[in-house]
Formats: C-alpha cells, structure tokens, sequence
C-alpha cells in the first residue's frame, strides 16, 4: 500500500536510517558524558566514541580520523575552510577562486571575505554546469591562495571533475576547498585520489542526523591549517572549540559507515529508478533536463516542463509528493535559481524546473505514482497554459513584447 | 506556504479556462505579464451590444495564486457591463482569495489583464483607449 506523502527531496535533507538512529539513542540517556572530561568514566566513553565515529567518518573518504574536524554542518564547515585558510593563509596572497553555482554557504563566506579586502574570482560555468578547466587555470594569480569549488550540485546534481582541478591547484600550489556536501555519502569520494585539501560535509544528507557535520583538514602533502573561527576551549586540535556533539557524532559516524557498506547497492538501485522517471517524464513534449546527464549524481534530476510555471505545477501535487522547484515563487526573493540561470536558463526555463531527489528509501511504488502525477499535472497545465497555446500556434514567444511588470 | 481554500479550488476546478476568438470584433483581449516574470494571463471578454459582458475567458501561465486570480476575474466580469467591470479592484482579489503580501502581485496582474482587455475591446469598436495609471508590480 503506498503511503503518502512521498518524500523526493533528499537534496535538502535525508530522513534518519533507523540503525543510524539505534546507534545514537544510548548516548542521550546513558552515556552522557562530555568527551573533555579527561577524569571519569562518563568523558571516556563519551571519548571513545567520538574517537570510533571519527575513524567511522574518515574511513568514507579515505582519510586519516586525525584530519577531521567535527562542525555543526556544513555551513560551519564552509564558513570554516574558506574563512580559516583566508586567515591562515593571509601573508601568501588573498586571492580566491570559486564558481557562481555554489552554494550560498559559500558565495556568502566569499563575498564576507571580499568585505574583509579579499578578492574572489566567481567563475562562470559551462551550459553543461561544469567548470572550464582553462578559465580555472586561467583565473590563478600570484595572490591565489585558494580554489572553492563543490564537488556536486545541490540543484542539478553535476558531479565536477575534482581530479582535474586539482592537479591545476596543485601545480600553482593553491590550496583546493570543496563542498562535498551532496557527493559524500552518495558515490566513492576519496580525498588523496581526488586531490582535496578541505572538504566540508554534513551527516543530514547522508542518512545521519541534523546539526552536526565535518571539516575535513589535510595533515600531510601540503600540511593545512586553518585558522579558528570559534575560540573557546581549544577542541578539534584547536580549529573548533565547543563540547563536541557527541550523540550526533556518534550517528554522523553510524551514517558514514552504512554509506560505505550500502553505496554499491544503493547506487544501483536509486540510479535505476531515477533513470526511470527521468525517462518517462522526458516523453512529455518540451520536457528537459538541466546540467549534464552523464556526470551527474546518481539520485538526482532537474527537469524543466517548458511553458508551466514551477509553483503551479508544485502545487497539483504537493500534498502527496516533496519536491522543489528552481521557480522565483518558491524563495522568498522573487528570483528564479541562480544555480540554473547559471548555466544559461532562459528565466522561464528556470521558472519550470523540478529538482527530484531520490534515496535511500525511496521505492518504485512511489516513482509510478510521481510519474503519473507530475504528468497528468503539466498536461493540465499546459491546457490552462497561454504560451502552451502560443507555442502550439507556432508563435515564437522570444518575438513577443511582454509588458514589463 | 499554505493556499487558502479558495485559492486551491479555484486551481483545482478553475473556471472559464479557454479562448475567444480574438479576431471577433466584440472579443477584447488582455496578455499582460511576462514569462520572464513567472507569469503570464490572457484574459478575454465577449460584449454584447448593450455594453454587457456576456462571456470570459483565461488562461494563465503561473503559480496557484495567479491562476486563481484570474479565474475568480472572469467568474466576476460574466454579466457586468464593461463600466462595472473597470471598477474591479486588486485589492477585492486579495480579499477574496485571501492571498498573502508576496502574492498581491496575482492580483494586479489580473487587474491589469482586465483592463487591457476592455481597452482591446474599445479600440477594435473604434472608442478611445482608457489611460490608467501605472500600476506598480514587483
């Protein structure tokens, strides 16, 4: 039986695995201690688990669990790379490079530091919603201290090629952030063979729970440094003070090793499904995908219904389906996505788009049942829809003169 | 965001939703808007030779709000005379479809899609346009 409603927005938010959440619980009631306290058997435990968690987390992406700073997310985690390396870094140069489809988590850190005296470089991306490797290499100067591009979209899913950047990085010997918040957890990232010298990521996303996350700080072939953004106490070898969230810790920890144990098979079975709907709501006329299909993230897809405004087409089915839409009406600002206006979207492409979501719980059941009523609803619209019939008359909308409002 | 009643049912069973012949000496014609914008409304009115509004037609490119502005503006002008119905007022929209703040700009775009239309229809029957003041939207 089919319960609605059907959650298809994991790039916002994951729902907890349930072992993610047994793994916790004895934490809050029992195990209580605070991991500082170096003189009784509450901090040791306390301790001890933080320390299995930090190898649990480290293990995911090839690390060693000494180069893992635990934050409260990955705002922190962007806040704290890009802010701390700005600092640390400062007699080197002041120069960032980083991509107009980040995050805001980032581009708001960037424009704080160019607030600060910094410069950044935002670079354009490819229609593609990949970075040009050329511009990139192009963009370094003396000053360059830093590249912050994110290893996968949040809104299109676009995986970037992070070896490649980083062996311009390293040949400039720039230092390479990345916001692995959407690729960690979902397909192998593996920080010595993709070159990453930071990386910021979140439990949330990966099954685990909200409120904590990672810094991932290299130790070795560059040694990295950050400079703290939060004193007090001198935590996490100085980076991040505060007593550490030991219960989130402890399932960040449980999250990242199901990933590990369950990608292969999940991967398998998501990408099916995702392929799936992305086939069939693709035999809708005027229906495309946004950003590159072939290096993409397995679980996603971001697909335009030309001539059907996204809000209104939420709204056919929102009750029962947990979607988002890159459409103005949907933020508060008015503003179409700046992440699919990025890669050249007319305003009203991007006012059509969906984004889907899929995961580790999603099932087939529940793929029919948006097929069908994603589907059903654009048709509906589409007969309600003035340009639908302007398009269907052979008029070509771009010679029209709207009125300006 | 939650919609009010009224907004979901006019979504869900929107009324008058089609075309007039927009060539009809007694059609008048609205398009107002922009895809850019987000939404688009075409509205038109069929007069009779009494002045009197005797159909109305939509269709809209845009959120639940927008189309149920514009379906609500053509409930409302079936059986006026063009003269009632350039006193329709945005904020009469905004009341009945009890819209929020950040969509009172539905309600505008339907106000203006009215009179667009009425100004269609009085230009094509050889009357002088009506000059409105700038209506402020976005």
């Amino acid at each position: 039986m089919l319960k609605l409603p059907i959650y298809l927005d994991n790039n916002a938010t994951t729902p907890m695995d349930p072992r993610v959440l047994e793994a916790m619980t004895p934490y809050f009631l029992e195990h209580y201690g605070n991991s500082a306290s170096r003189n009784h058997p509450f901090g040791w435990e306390a301790e001890e688990a933080v320390d299995y968690a930090r190898e649990q987390v480290a293990k995911l992406i090839g690390a060693d669990p000494k180069e893992i700073i635990f934050t409260s997310g990955a705002t922190e985690g962007d806040n704290l790379g890009i802010k701390g390396i700005y600092e640390m870094y400062a007699s080197k140069g002041n120069h960032i490079i980083t991509a107009t489809t980040e995050h805001k988590a980032v581009l708001d850190t960037c424009k704080h530091i160019e607030k600060l005296g910094g410069e950044v470089t935002y670079l354009q991306v490819q229609p593609d919603g990949l970075i040009d490797l050329k511009a990139l290499e192009a963009a370094i100067k003396p000053t360059t201290i830093l590249i912050a591009i994110m290893y996968a979209n949040n809104e299109i899913g676009v995986v970037m090629p992070m070896p490649e950047i980083s062996a311009i990085a390293r040949k400039h010997g720039v230092l390479l952030f990345t916001d692995g918040t959407q690729a960690v957890g979902k397909i192998p990232v593996d920080v010595n063979k993709d070159g990453i010298d930071l990386m910021a990521f979140t439990a949330h996303k990966m099954y685990g729970p909200k409120g904590v996350g990672a810094l991932y700080v290299r130790r070795k072939n560059p040694r990295v440094k950050v400079t703290a953004q939060i004193d007090g106490g001198g935590h996490e070898r100085g980076m991040r003070s505060g007593t550490l969230n030991v219960p989130g810790i402890v399932g960040f920890g449980k999250a990242c090793e199901l990933c590990m144990l369950d990608m292969v098979e999940d991967t398998k079975r998501i990408s099916k499904m995702r392929d799936h709907l992305q086939i069939e709501l693709l035999k809708l006329e005027e229906a495309y995908v946004n950003g590159s299909s072939e290096h993409r993230l397995p679980h996603v897809a971001n697909i335009s219904f030309k001539h059907v405004e996204g809000e209104g087409l939420l709204m056919g089915f929102n009750k029962n389906i947990a979607l988002s839409s890159g459409s103005a009406c949907t933020s508060a600002s008015l503003e179409p996505s700046y992440v699919l206006k990025a890669l050249g979207l007319g305003d009203d492409l991007a006012h059509s788009s969906l984004r889907f979501g899929l995961g580790r719980f999603t099932t087939d059941e529940q793929i029919e049942y948006t097929i069908k009523a994603i589907s059903e609803t654009v048709l509906k619209l589409r007969e309600m829809s003035p340009l639908w019939e302007m398009y269907k008359e052979g008029i070509d909308l771009s010679t029209i003169e709207w009125a300006a409002h | 965001m939650a919609y009010s009643e009224k907004v979901i049912d006019h979504y869900q069973n929107p009324k008058n939703v089609g075309t007039l012949d927009k060539s009809a000496k007694n059609v008048g014609t609205g398009l107002v808007g922009a895809p850019e914008c987000g939404d688009v409304m075409r509205l038109q009115i069929q007069v009779d030779d009494a002045g009197m509004i005797t159909d109305a037609k939509f269709k809209t490119f845009g959120c639940g709000s927008a189309i149920a502005s514009s379906s609500l503006a053509t409930e409302w002008l079936k059986g006026k005379s063009v003269d009632e119905a350039l006193k329709i007022d945005n904020m009469d929209i905004v009341e009945e479809l009890n819209l929020p703040p950040v969509k009172i700009h539905c309600s505008v775009l339907a106000e203006d899609a009215i009179k667009s239309a009425i100004n269609d229809y009085r230009v094509k029957n050889g009357l002088e346009e009506i000059k409105f003041e700038e209506s402020i939207v976005h």
